[in-house]
């Protein structure tokens, strides 16, 4: 076994519930690495949602809770207000976080409570068979959109910035040390981290959306869809159509919510 | 108005905060709510005081969740609302019953269904107290009919949560919520403190032999917690999968709660010795009913009250012992009637007559009195 997996893994919850060539477990893989380097497995409280991503902390040997589906936000808020020297992670999906989450998701940036959001997007519901998710492609055939998606897709890491997130990140699966890094700087940000990660579905998103399974393809294909910050930054729209930045996107430090809320309410003690 | 330093006037929301914070609440997030936000209200006030936190949330749903996580985060905690709120709460309420997290719900019963009746009273929401989450499971809930019952109960739910690792439901309603009322704020309602479990061999949801998980862990303490609404087994690894051990877990949710129904039952008993019409009521609508007994013994008519504190788990042992001797039962709710079918199920041959109220205001002693009179009429127990 890994020398990560056998320090930090919750061995009684293994086997983990993800297909072959997910890309869910290099997301862990580069979490435990930053976990390891920063040595904050005691500090962490780790909250799941429900879906394929929402397990991940299950497999984690950190104390742990796998929630309901769309309020790992709320729940976790519950733990940071009641010891703000947690380091609370919450892993959530694009559906878990976007769609039935999303108020929590806005609610908790504009907030800006300490956390770190991973949010891991496959473009689609994974878990329940392959529908369409509020982050599958414009006209993406899927489960439930047969003849073809007629909505568009969320910019998560725009969402998080406009609704006020403070350290906002994308990154791909085929990216696990700038991920692990940025897992670092999440970590250490006093203030709400949104981390998204794009992963790749063989079984879902590649046989329903993509006409195929091979996992390998379709982390090149992911690869090939994303330009670093600095590049795009230089890039027009019109070259940008159907691409996303991957780097650290947004960095700011403000006011964060448990700091705020134990400084105003200090005076009141008697 | 002061009137010496435990005793004040007060109305029941008020009630419900001060209640909460003398057993030990530290946390409560809410959403504002007519008739519940007065305990939004003082909560915001008086936690900071006590070194605890209020904090809003962006819905009644994300506030159960909160309080679900700083109960495992170490912190009593509550919500409190009413309809409209209390049921998009159901989902965080099924996650708590299973995962056995001690937590207080206030719900100030309005008038529903929908958006209903914001601003008047109802007991229309008792069933969902008992049921509302989807599944099997049981909970805990008490029905104050007075500020002062206010207080008491919500010290008292606090106690009954930490014991038996579950959500408890405070349930008030408009009338009891916001009458302003002399309330004594007792010191003799002792707290039931949090105790971790020792952690040699710990298996977080293995329980006593009574049934009950024994002390409440925390995050960041090293139990190194798995905490899941999947089924789980003892060691909160998921077990849904494993019908022996999910049925194994269900029922167990909910024997813990039935078969300590005597130990949970708390019934105010007046008139009983020899009462013929024994009018079985709680929350406000037991306030018409008790003047309405009283009218009734003046009449030389023999009445009785059989009150319950808790209303669930539902005290059947001890109301078929006083059916057994009366010749009727009434019933007052203020809703369609939902209790009196469980008042027929123990009925035990004794005439069951439901008086309903719908509409928002409380019944009038004379409307009770007069269904005592006319079942004091009728002949003999059939």
């Amino acid at each position: 076994m890994n020398e990560l997996a056998e320090k930090y893994l919750r061995k009684s919850a293994l086997p983990t519930i993800l297909c072959p060539g997910c890309g869910d477990g290099t997301v862990l893989g580069a979490f435990l690495k930053a976990v390891d380097e920063l040595g904050v497995i005691d500090q962490l409280a780790l909250v799941g949602g429900i879906g394929c991503s929402g397990w991940l902390p299950v497999y984690v040997n950190a104390d742990t809770m796998h929630t309901l589906h769309g309020r790992a936000i709320p729940f976790a808020t519950g733990l940071k207000v009641t010891d703000p020297n947690r380091k609370v992670v919450v892993f959530t999906g694009d559906g878990d976080c976007l769609a039935i989450g999303g108020n929590h998701f806005i609610h908790a940036a504009r907030r800006n409570i300490d956390m770190t959001v991973v949010m891991l997007n496959n473009g689609i519901y994974g878990m329940t068979g392959g529908q369409v998710a509020p982050t599958s492609p414009h006209e993406a055939r899927t489960q439930t959109t047969p003849y073809g998606n007629p909505e568009a897709p969320f910019d998560a890491c725009k969402l998080a910035i406009a609704a006020g997130a403070t350290y906002v990140a994308r990154w791909t699966a085929g990216h696990p040390h700038q991920m692990a890094r940025a897992f670092k700087e999440a970590l250490n940000h006093p203030g709400f981290a949104f981390i998204e990660v794009l992963v790749q579905c063989p079984t879902q998103t590649g046989r329903y959306m993509k006409g195929g399974a091979d996992p390998v393809a379709m982390l090149e294909e992911i690869r090939q869809s994303v330009v670093p910050v600095s590049k795009a930054a230089r890039m027009t729209p019109e070259e940008m159509a159907g691409k996303l930045a991957v780097g650290v996107i947004h960095k700011e430090i403000r006011p964060e919510f448990t700091a705020e809320l134990i400084a105003l309410n200090g005076g009141a003690a008697r | 108005m002061t009137v010496g330093s435990d005793v004040r006037l007060m109305q029941g929301n008020e009630a419900c905060v001060e209640g909460a914070i003398a057993a030990g609440c530290r946390f409560f997030a809410g959403y504002p709510i007519t008739p519940a936000s007065e305990i939004a209200e003082v909560m915001s006030q008086r936690l900071p005081q006590v070194g605890g936190h209020y904090i809003q949330m962006e819905d009644e749903l994300a506030s159960i969740c909160a309080v679900i996580g700083a109960a495992w985060g170490g912190a009593k905690a509550c919500t409190a609302s009413s309809g409209p709120g209390i049921s998009l709460m159901q989902e965080g309420i099924g996650y708590a019953a299973a995962t056995e997290t001690p937590c207080v719900v206030i719900n100030v019963m309005r008038g529903g269904p929908a958006t209903g009746q914001p601003t008047l009273s109802s007991q229309q929401d008792i069933m969902q107290a008992r049921f509302g989450s989807h599944g099997d499971y049981e909970i805990i809930a008490l029905t104050p009919s007075t500020a002062q019952e206010a207080f008491d109960m919500t010290v008292q739910a606090f106690n009954l949560a930490e014991t038996y690792r579950v959500p408890v439901y405070v349930l008030s309603d408009e009338v009891v919520g916001h009458t302003r009322e002399k309330v004594r704020l007792r010191h003799d309602l002792a707290e039931v403190e949090r105790e971790a479990p020792p952690k040699e061999g710990y298996q977080p949801f293995r329980p006593g032999p009574n049934g009950l998980l024994p002390g409440m862990p925390a995050f960041n303490q090293g139990y190194k917690l798995l905490v899941d609404g999947q089924l789980h087994d003892e060691t909160g690894n998921r077990a849904g999968h494993d019908p022996i051990k999910s049925a194994a877990l269900v029922r167990r949710l909910c024997t813990k709660i039935t078969d300590n129904v005597k130990d949970l039952t708390d019934v105010e008993e007046l008139f009983l010795d020899d009462a013929e019409v024994v009018v079985v009521c709680y929350g406000s609508s037991a306030r018409p009913a008790l003047e309405a007994v009283y009218a009734a013994r003046e009449q030389g008519i023999r009445a009785g009250i059989f009150r319950l504190r808790v209303l669930f788990p539902f005290p059947a042992w001890k109301l078929a012992q006083v059916a057994a001797k009366a010749k009727a039962l009434l019933v007052p709710e203020m809703n369609i009637g939902k209790l009196v079918i469980e008042v027929d199920r123990v009925a035990n041959g004794a005439a069951v007559v439901s008086l309903p109220k719908l509409g928002g205001l409380m019944h009038t002693p004379a409307e009770i009195l007069g269904a005592i009179q006319k079942a004091a009429e009728g002949g003999e127990r059939p």
